[in-house]
């Protein structure tokens, strides 16, 4: 069919942005969970899940989002990742609802509290660590035939996606800590500065780890970071040079900066790993082109979601703003 | 024994659905009956409406927290378990659930945190907007994920080429022949299961005589709701059943227990149907009058099981009796309208003690009717995924093993018996709570709280205050 321009491109930069905003904004909030039991006490374990309490639920719905979206763009994606990751995927489940429920009740409980803590921090840490795995399955390409996931329940489980699975849980807790850098102040804030260059120091760590790991376990992605001096180590450059704005900012105390520079980090190294793989999708196999749905009905939502997205945007801003200043005080 | 993954599958999907399910349809009703609270409040300024609305906010928010949380797993399942299906039919379904998350999900997630926490934050009316638009995008919701329900049963404008499924109408495919009965049929359902939860829970209170001024108009306004409400339901659940008699014969077929086609059949009260046997057992019958409710003709032919292939027959037995039950409760709520209507005279309805026992244990009828309904609509249309185009079989994800389906339906059925029974057992808490616990402010203080939908219940988990 002839078709008067790309729309593969334009929803490849729409899911991007979706999956983008779910791992900055469910980030911070999950990364309170990951910190949960490293917290000075309980008074702070109150105001930390209060810091994200108006917004978590909010911020898990470009999860959902993420996967509907797949699913009406990039319909390839949603049927081999789900299968291939399979028991991730429940772990992941599994763990935000845990982790959801927490919320809800453990200012309720007396007696059971220290249930609801496990809960909120368990769920919180079996999430993100699935997720990052998620990342690590990506890199390391699926097993197809005819556009069907053909390999096993636990290809997914390798050394290579545990170290990016607990890459994550140490970037969301990096989100977390700089985010409580932001919204809290005293005694907790004091401790996010303390803690905050440790886990941006465990995160550079896996960074290269992963950096030097990937290209041996994809010919494709050596040979364009290594033949010629490319635009696309800008990427790179720029996450390090975010980390270094993150040290300067804790050491300076200055309290909006750690988090703006973290979430700079994970753009810039989300963006270095797309770059990696471009075109492909479903590595190592098919491209953006072969996981396409058809051209009308990636137009078809597209209208919509031009219409529709400022408008949540702006609520969303909105609610931000109704909710907005520090966090004081906690559950007595 | 060989571990089957597309039963094991069934049962999950149907599980983790039908689990869901009780919550948004609940919700929905729930989410408006609060709007209308909010506009009465803040149309007569009379307290006793924002008093009431505070409480059913509180049962909002624990009851939509754990459907939040239930339906998370929705958007993943057809994924995990039907891959086949799921790339088969990506490029209808994929645009209408992505249209419910950025229509409906975020204008709730949105204005939730408004609504359940903002009273004080917001003026009165923009606290009553917010309200409006989670009851708005509650219906959103419902109508897009009926539209695609409803192409599974009734698959219009949408044509097959190379195996993939591409939209020719997309008005075709989402108002399709059974969307607009289906849509009318959940949405008065919704309406109805609120009513009985607030008819229900507020006769508890009217029997303690507690906060009476409030409760009894309440309950006023669920029972003149249940009286309208409920014979409604019976005319749209007759012109949906002539519907699916066009559509889809053999899940008629299958609710009537009927197994050859023949005229002036009669009407099974009660039978015992034998799929291996293709007959009935002790059948309890009326004359002709399955055929005069379906053709409107005392002898009016009505299709038989037997006019397809017993492998392609529905499980009879589950169809024919999740019908009864849905039918009888939808018998027992217009007998609870007229009732209501009858003790109406001086007030009594507040004084029979029958009656208000009776409503407390109706509060469950809705929820029941909703689930043997979902169950005749979508066991009748077994073996069929997209209705005589696409089976169960063949949507099931091919690297999916009995053991994996085993372990995450284990899975599922632990974490949801563990949050239902904690959302169960403190939902009750908020009842026994009461009006008055939801109006005092002892944990108001904006900040003191965390600021999340259950936490707007202000009582305690293990039954204190």
């Amino acid at each position: 069919m002839e078709q008067p321009f790309d729309l593969v491109i334009i929803w490849a930069g729409i899911i991007g942005f979706a999956v983008m905003m779910y791992v900055l904004m469910d980030g911070f909030d999950l990364g309170q969970g990951i910190l949960y039991p490293f917290a000075p006490d309980d008074h702070s374990r109150d105001i930390m899940m209060n810091s994200v309490a108006p917004v978590w639920d909010g911020n898990e719905t470009w999860l959902v989002l993420g996967g509907a979206g797949l699913l009406a763009a990039f319909p390839l994606v949603y049927s081999v990742f789900l299968p291939a990751l399979y028991i991730g995927v429940f772990l992941m489940l599994a763990g935000l609802i845990f982790r959801g429920v927490a919320f809800e009740f453990r200012f309720k409980a007396n007696s059971t509290r220290y249930l609801w803590d496990w809960a909120f921090a368990g769920g919180s840490f079996v999430a993100a660590f699935s997720q990052g795995a998620v990342v690590g399955a990506y890199v390391q390409g699926f097993e197809t035939s005819n556009f069907i996931y053909v390999g096993g329940a636990f290809d997914w489980l390798t050394p290579f996606t545990i170290i990016t699975g607990l890459g994550l849980v140490a970037g969301y807790a990096l989100l977390g800590s700089t985010w409580l850098i932001m919204k809290t102040e005293g005694e907790l804030q004091q401790w996010a500065y303390k803690i905050t260059p440790i886990l941006l120091i465990v995160v550079l760590f896996v960074f290269v780890l992963i950096s030097l790991y990937t290209p041996f376990v994809d010919q494709g992605v050596l040979n364009r970071w290594f033949n010629g001096v490319s635009i696309i180590w800008l990427l790179p450059l720029l996450a390090l040079y975010c980390a270094f704005l993150v040290f300067r900012a804790v050491k300076k105390q200055q309290e909006g900066v750690p988090f703006v520079a973290t979430m700079g980090l994970f753009l810039f190294t989300y963006l270095g790993l797309l770059a990696s793989k471009w075109p492909y999708i479903v590595p190592p196999d098919y491209t953006l082109w072969d996981a396409a749905s058809a051209y009308e009905s990636q137009l078809f939502l597209l209208l919509g979601f031009l219409f529709v997205i400022p408008f949540v945007l702006g609520y969303i801003a909105w609610s931000y703003y109704i909710f907005r200043g520090k966090v004081r005080g906690g559950y007595h | 024994m060989e571990l089957d993954p597309l039963i094991l599958s069934r049962i999950q999907f149907a599980f983790v659905v039908c689990f869901h399910a009780i919550f948004p349809v609940f919700t929905i009703g729930l989410a408006s009956f609060v709007a209308v609270l909010e506009a009465l409040s803040l149309k007569t300024g009379n307290p006793v409406w924002q008093r009431l609305s505070k409480f059913w906010i509180q049962v909002f928010a624990v009851v939509f927290g754990m459907g939040v949380v239930s339906g998370i797993v929705m958007s993943f399942q057809f994924g995990t378990n039907w891959s086949n299906f799921s790339y088969a039919t990506a490029n209808f379904l994929g645009p209408i659930l992505s249209y419910e998350v950025i229509t409906a999900f975020f204008l709730e997630a949105g204005f939730l945190g408004v609504l359940l926490f903002g009273r004080d934050k917001v003026p009165q009316g923009v606290h009553f907007f917010a309200a409006l638009m989670v009851a708005v995008g509650t219906f959103i919701s419902s109508f897009w994920i009926l539209a695609a329900n409803s192409a599974l049963h009734t698959p219009d404008g949408l044509v097959m080429r190379d195996g993939l499924y591409y939209v020719s109408s997309w008005s075709d495919a989402i108002f399709n022949p059974s969307f607009g009965y289906r849509f009318l049929h959940m949405g008065v359902a919704s309406f109805l299961t609120a009513s009985f939860v607030v008819a229900g829970v507020t006769a508890w209170f009217v029997m303690q005589k507690r906060e009476m001024e409030a409760n009894k108009k309440a309950l006023s306004i669920a029972l003149w709701l249940i009286l309208i409400l409920a014979p409604a339901q019976v005319v749209i659940g007759d012109f949906h059943g002539l519907n699916t008699l066009e559509h889809q014969p053999t899940k008629v077929a299958a609710m009537e227990g009927n197994w050859e086609t023949s005229t002036g059949v009669p009407l099974l009260l009660f039978a015992w149907p034998d799929q291996e046997a293709q007959e009935n057992h002790f059948e309890i019958k009326i004359p002709k009058l399955a055929s005069f409710i379906l053709t409107h003709d005392w002898d009016g032919e009505v299709p038989g099981l037997k006019e397809v292939a017993p492998e392609e027959q529905p499980p009879v037995f589950i169809v024919f009796w999740a019908f009864r039950v849905m039918v009888g409760m939808g018998m027992l709520m217009v007998l609870f309208g007229l009732a209501g209507l009858l003790l109406r005279r001086k007030q009594r309805y507040l004084e029979c003690k029958p009656f208000l026992n009776g409503l407390r244990v109706m509060s469950l009828s809705p929820f029941i009717a909703v689930l043997a309904g979902w169950i005749v609509t979508e066991t009748g249309r077994a073996p069929w995924l997209i209705y005589e185009q696409m089976t169960h079989a063949q949507g099931l994800t091919p690297s999916l093993t009995g053991g994996m389906a085993l372990f995450t339906l284990i899975g599922y059925i632990l974490v949801y018996a563990m949050v239902f029974s904690a959302g169960v057992f403190y939902l009750m808490t908020v009842f026994r709570g009461g009006l008055e616990t939801a109006n005092t402010n002892h944990l108001d203080s904006a900040r003191e709280k965390a600021q999340r939908p259950m936490s707007a219940a202000n009582a305690n988990l293990e039954g204190g205050l």
